[in-house]
C-alpha cells in the first residue's frame, strides 16, 4: 500500500505544472506597465505585484511543504513525466492564448523558446562544463545567416529550411572546432575572451561584408517553413480557433526544444556527461582518471554551437529577416544571465529563467531600459550570494551543501 | 606608400598604442595577483574619460578653463575618483567571491562590467559626447605627416606614468608587496603583508592608469562614448596577452605592439601592391585575430613565461 503522501506526490507532478500554466496565462493577460505618471497607472502596478508576489509566496510554501519532500523521495515522480507534464502545460499554454486573442503574446513565447534553445545549449559548456562562453551569439548570427542567405537565392526549394537545420547545426558546430580546437587546451580564462573576440569578429563581417549578408540593411524575406504546400506562417482556422503563423512555430519550437531536453538530459547522464562534469569540478582529478579532456571539451562546444545554429535559423524564418544588430555582445550576455540565474548546470532552471527573462521585461516596459543593468547587478548579487542559482540542479546542490565544514 | 603616410600611421600607431599599454597595465595587475580578467576594466576607462569630461566642462567657465593647464585637475581628479571606482567594484563584485571558483568570478566580472556600461549609457545618454579640444597646435608639418601637440604629450605622458608605475612596483614596499602577493599569497600574508589591502591598491593603480587613458582618448579622437571601453578594453587585454600577462612591461610592449600594427597593417594592405580599401572596415578584427594567433602560436606572450593552470 502506498502512503497517501506517495499517492498524492503522482497527482501533484501532473497537476502542478497546469497550474502554473494557468497562473502564467494570468500573468500575460494582466495590462502592460506602461509608465508611472497618473495614479491609475498603479493599478497594473498592483496586479503585477499580487501576481508575483503571490507566485513567489506559493513556491515557497511548496517548498517548505510535506508535498515537496513526498515528491523528491517519490520512485514515481521521475523527471521524465515531470518534464512530459511540464511539456503537456507548455502545449496547451497557446490555444488557451489564442482563445483569448492574445496573439501578441504567442510572439513573445515563440521567441522566449528560441531563447529556451539558446539556453539549454549553452548551460552544456557553461553549465556542464565549466566553459565560459561569452560569444555565443555568433553561432546563433551564423545559423540565422545560414537561413538567410540561402532561402533568399534565386530558385531555391520551399522545402531548404528543414535541410538547413542540420546545414546549420553542422556549420555553426565546424566553426565551433575550429575556434575551440586551439584554445581549448589554453587556461580556461583564456577561452572567455577569445570566444568574445570570436563573436566581435563575426559581427564585424555580417556588419561589413556586404556583397554576402547586405551589412546593415538586413535580408529579407527569409522563407517560412513548409511543408507539402502548406506554410507555416499561414493562419489556420479550426472551428472557433484561430492559430495564427507564430502559434505553429510556437509547436515547431516546442518539439525541436523537446528533442534538445531529451539529448541534453541523456548526455548529461551519460559517461560523456559525467566526464563533463568531472572536469568542471577538477581537471588535473579528471586527467588522472584518463578522461581526454581537450576531446571532451570540444564535443560539448560542438554539441552547443549546434544548438545554437538551429535556434538561428528558427529566428530568421520567424522574424522573416536576420541583421547584424541581433547578434551583438550583450545578446550572448542575455543568454548567459539565463544560464546563470537558472542555476549552472539546471535543464529546468535555465528554460525557467529563458522564458522569465524574455515575458518579464515585456510586461514592464518602463524598465525597458533598465534591464541589462538589472541582470548585470543580479549576475554579481547571484554569484556571491546563491551561486546554484534559481532551480539548482540536484548533482551542484549535493556538492554545494554537502561540503563538510573544515 | 609614401614615406610622410608611412610616418603618419607609425605616429598614430604609437599614440594609440600607447592607450592600449596604459589599460593593459590594469589588466595585467589584475590578473598577476588574483588570477581574473576584469572584464570591467574596460567600463572603467570609459567611467576616466566622462569624468574627465565633466571636470573639463565645469573649468570652461573659469579663467583656465580653455587653456592646457585645465587638463592638470581633470587628470588628478578623474585618476583618484576613477581608482576609488576600482577598489569599490573589486570590493563588490570579487572580494566575496574569493574562495569560489574561477567562473563564479568571472561571471561576477562580466556582470560587473555589463552593470556599469548600462549605468554609464543611462546617466551620458546613448549618444557620443564631444570632447573638448586642447593642445590641437601642429608642431610639426611635411605632406602627409602632421604631428600635433597632442601626440607629443600623449607620448610623453604615457611614457612618464609607465616609468613611475615599473619604478613604483619594483622599489616601493607597496610594490614589493604587490609581487609578494602575486607570486604566492598565502607566503605573503604569512610574512605579514595586507592580502586585501595588496590587491586594493593594484586596482587603484590600474584604474587610475585606466582613467588617464581614458582622457587621452578622449582628447585624441574628441568624442566619448559610453560603450567605447568595450573595443578598447578587448584590444587592452589583447595587448596584456600578447605581452605575456602578468608581466607589466610585457603589457607596455604588447600595446606599442598591437597599436602600431593596427595602424599599419590596414594603411600596407590598402596602398599598391596590395590596394585593397575594404580592409579598414575589418581593422577591428586584426586585434582579435591577432589574439587567436598569439594564443596559438606562444601562449605565453612575448615576455612571459610559462604559467601552470592553478587550480
Amino acid at each position: 500500500m502506498t502512503p497517501p503522501g506517495l499517492a498524492a506526490s503522482r497527482w501533484a507532478v501532473w497537476v502542478l505544472p497546469q497550474i502554473a500554466m494557468v497562473w502564467l496565462v494570468a500573468f500575460l493577460v494582466t495590462p502592460e506597465v506602461q509608465s508611472v505618471r497618473r495614479a491609475a497607472d498603479l493599478l497594473p502596478i498592483l496586479n503585477l505585484a499580487v501576481l508575483i508576489g503571490g507566485a513567489v509566496w506559493a513556491v515557497r510554501f511548496f517548498l517548505k511543504s510535506d508535498l515537496c519532500r513526498h515528491m523528491m523521495e517519490s520512485q514515481d515522480v521521475t523527471p521524465r513525466i515531470l518534464a512530459q507534464s511540464v511539456f503537456l502545460a507548455a502545449a496547451v499554454l497557446p490555444v488557451v492564448l489564442c482563445v483569448l486573442e492574445k496573439y501578441y503574446w504567442i510572439h513573445v513565447l515563440a521567441i522566449s523558446l528560441i531563447y529556451v534553445l539558446l539556453a539549454i545549449s549553452l548551460n552544456i559548456v557553461v553549465g556542464l562544463s565549466g566553459l565560459l562562453v561569452l560569444g555565443f551569439s555568433a553561432f546563433y548570427g551564423i545559423g540565422a545567416y545560414v537561413a538567410a542567405i540561402l532561402t533568399t537565392g534565386a530558385g531555391s526549394s520551399p522545402h531548404l529550411i528543414w535541410a538547413l537545420l542540420p546545414a546549420a547545426a553542422g556549420l555553426a558546430a565546424g566553426f565551433g572546432l575550429l575556434l575551440g580546437a586551439p584554445t581549448l587546451r589554453l587556461r580556461g580564462d583564456y577561452l572567455a575572451i577569445v570566444t568574445m573576440g570570436f563573436g566581435e569578429i563575426v559581427r564585424i563581417i555580417l556588419t561589413n561584408w556586404e556583397g554576402l549578408t547586405r551589412g546593415p540593411i538586413s535580408i529579407s524575406g527569409v522563407a517560412p517553413f513548409h511543408l507539402a504546400g502548406w506554410s507555416f506562417n499561414r493562419p489556420f482556422s479550426a472551428g472557433p480557433i484561430r492559430l495564427d503563423g507564430d502559434t505553429q512555430y510556437y509547436f515547431l519550437l516546442l518539439l525541436t526544444v523537446a528533442f534538445f531536453v531529451l539529448i541534453t538530459h541523456r548526455l548529461s547522464h551519460s559517461r560523456i556527461g559525467r566526464a563533463w562534469v568531472a572536469f568542471r569540478e577538477d581537471e588535473l582529478a579528471a586527467r588522472c582518471y584518463g578522461i581526454d579532456v581537450t576531446r571532451y571539451k570540444l564535443l560539448a562546444f560542438a554539441v552547443a554551437a549546434s544548438g545554437a545554429g538551429i535556434a538561428g535559423v528558427y529566428f530568421a524564418s520567424l522574424q522573416g529577416f536576420v541583421d547584424p544588430t541581433s547578434f551583438t555582445f550583450l545578446e550572448s550576455v542575455l543568454i548567459l544571465s539565463m544560464v546563470v540565474l537558472g542555476g549552472m548546470g539546471s535543464l529546468p532552471g535555465c528554460a525557467a529563467a529563458a522564458v522569465i527573462l524574455q515575458v518579464l521585461p515585456e510586461k514592464l516596459q518602463m524598465l525597458r531600459e533598465y534591464r541589462m543593468l538589472i541582470f548585470g547587478a543580479l549576475m554579481i548579487v547571484f554569484m556571491c550570494i546563491r551561486p546554484e542559482g534559481l532551480i539548482p540542479s540536484r548533482r551542484r546542490l549535493r556538492r554545494i551543501r554537502e561540503v563538510p565544514v573544515p | 606608400m609614401p614615406a610622410e603616410a608611412f610616418f603618419q600611421h607609425l605616429l598614430n600607431g604609437l599614440t594609440l598604442g600607447g592607450m592600449y599599454a596604459l589599460i593593459a597595465i590594469g589588466y595585467t595587475l589584475v590578473y598577476g595577483i588574483i588570477e581574473l580578467i576584469n572584464f570591467a576594466h574596460g567600463e572603467i576607462f570609459t567611467f576616466g574619460a566622462f569624468l574627465g569630461l565633466l571636470i573639463l566642462s565645469t573649468l570652461a567657465s573659469t579663467p583656465i578653463g580653455s587653456t592646457a593647464p585645465a587638463l592638470v585637475p581633470a587628470f588628478l581628479v578623474s585618476m583618484l575618483v576613477t581608482a576609488g571606482l576600482g577598489v569599490t567594484v573589486e570590493r563588490v563584485a570579487y572580494r566575496p567571491l574569493s574562495r569560489a571558483s574561477r567562473l563564479a568570478l568571472l561571471i561576477s566580472a562580466l556582470g560587473a562590467s555589463v552593470f556599469l556600461m548600462n549605468a554609464m549609457m543611462l546617466t551620458f545618454g546613448r549618444d557620443s559626447k564631444p570632447f573638448p579640444v586642447y593642445l590641437a597646435a601642429p608642431i610639426y608639418e611635411r605632406g602627409d605627416l602632421v604631428v600635433r601637440q597632442i601626440d607629443v604629450f600623449l607620448m610623453v605622458l604615457t611614457l612618464a606614468l609607465c616609468i613611475l608605475l615599473d619604478q613604483f612596483v619594483r622599489k616601493t614596499r607597496l610594490g614589493r608587496a604587490m609581487r609578494s602577493v602575486a607570486q604566492d599569497r598565502e607566503a605573503a600574508q604569512m610574512c605579514g603583508v595586507s592580502v586585501s589591502a595588496t590587491i586594493a591598491v593594484t586596482f587603484a593603480l590600474g584604474s587610475a592608469l585606466a582613467a588617464a587613458a581614458g582622457i587621452l582618448n578622449g582628447l585624441y579622437y574628441g568624442v566619448v562614448r559610453f560603450d567605447m571601453g568595450f573595443l578598447a578594453g578587448m584590444k587592452a587585454f589583447t595587448a596584456a596577452v600578447l605581452g605575456g600577462i602578468g608581466n607589466i612591461r610585457g603589457a607596455m610592449l604588447g600595446g606599442i605592439v598591437l597599436g602600431v600594427s593596427e595602424s599599419l597593417i590596414p594603411a600596407l594592405l590598402s596602398a599598391p601592391p596590395f590596394s585593397v580599401p575594404e580592409i579598414f572596415d575589418y581593422k577591428d578584427a586584426v586585434a582579435f585575430l591577432i589574439l587567436i594567433a598569439v594564443l596559438i602560436i606562444r601562449p605565453s606572450g612575448l615576455l612571459g613565461e610559462e604559467l601552470p593552470e592553478k587550480a
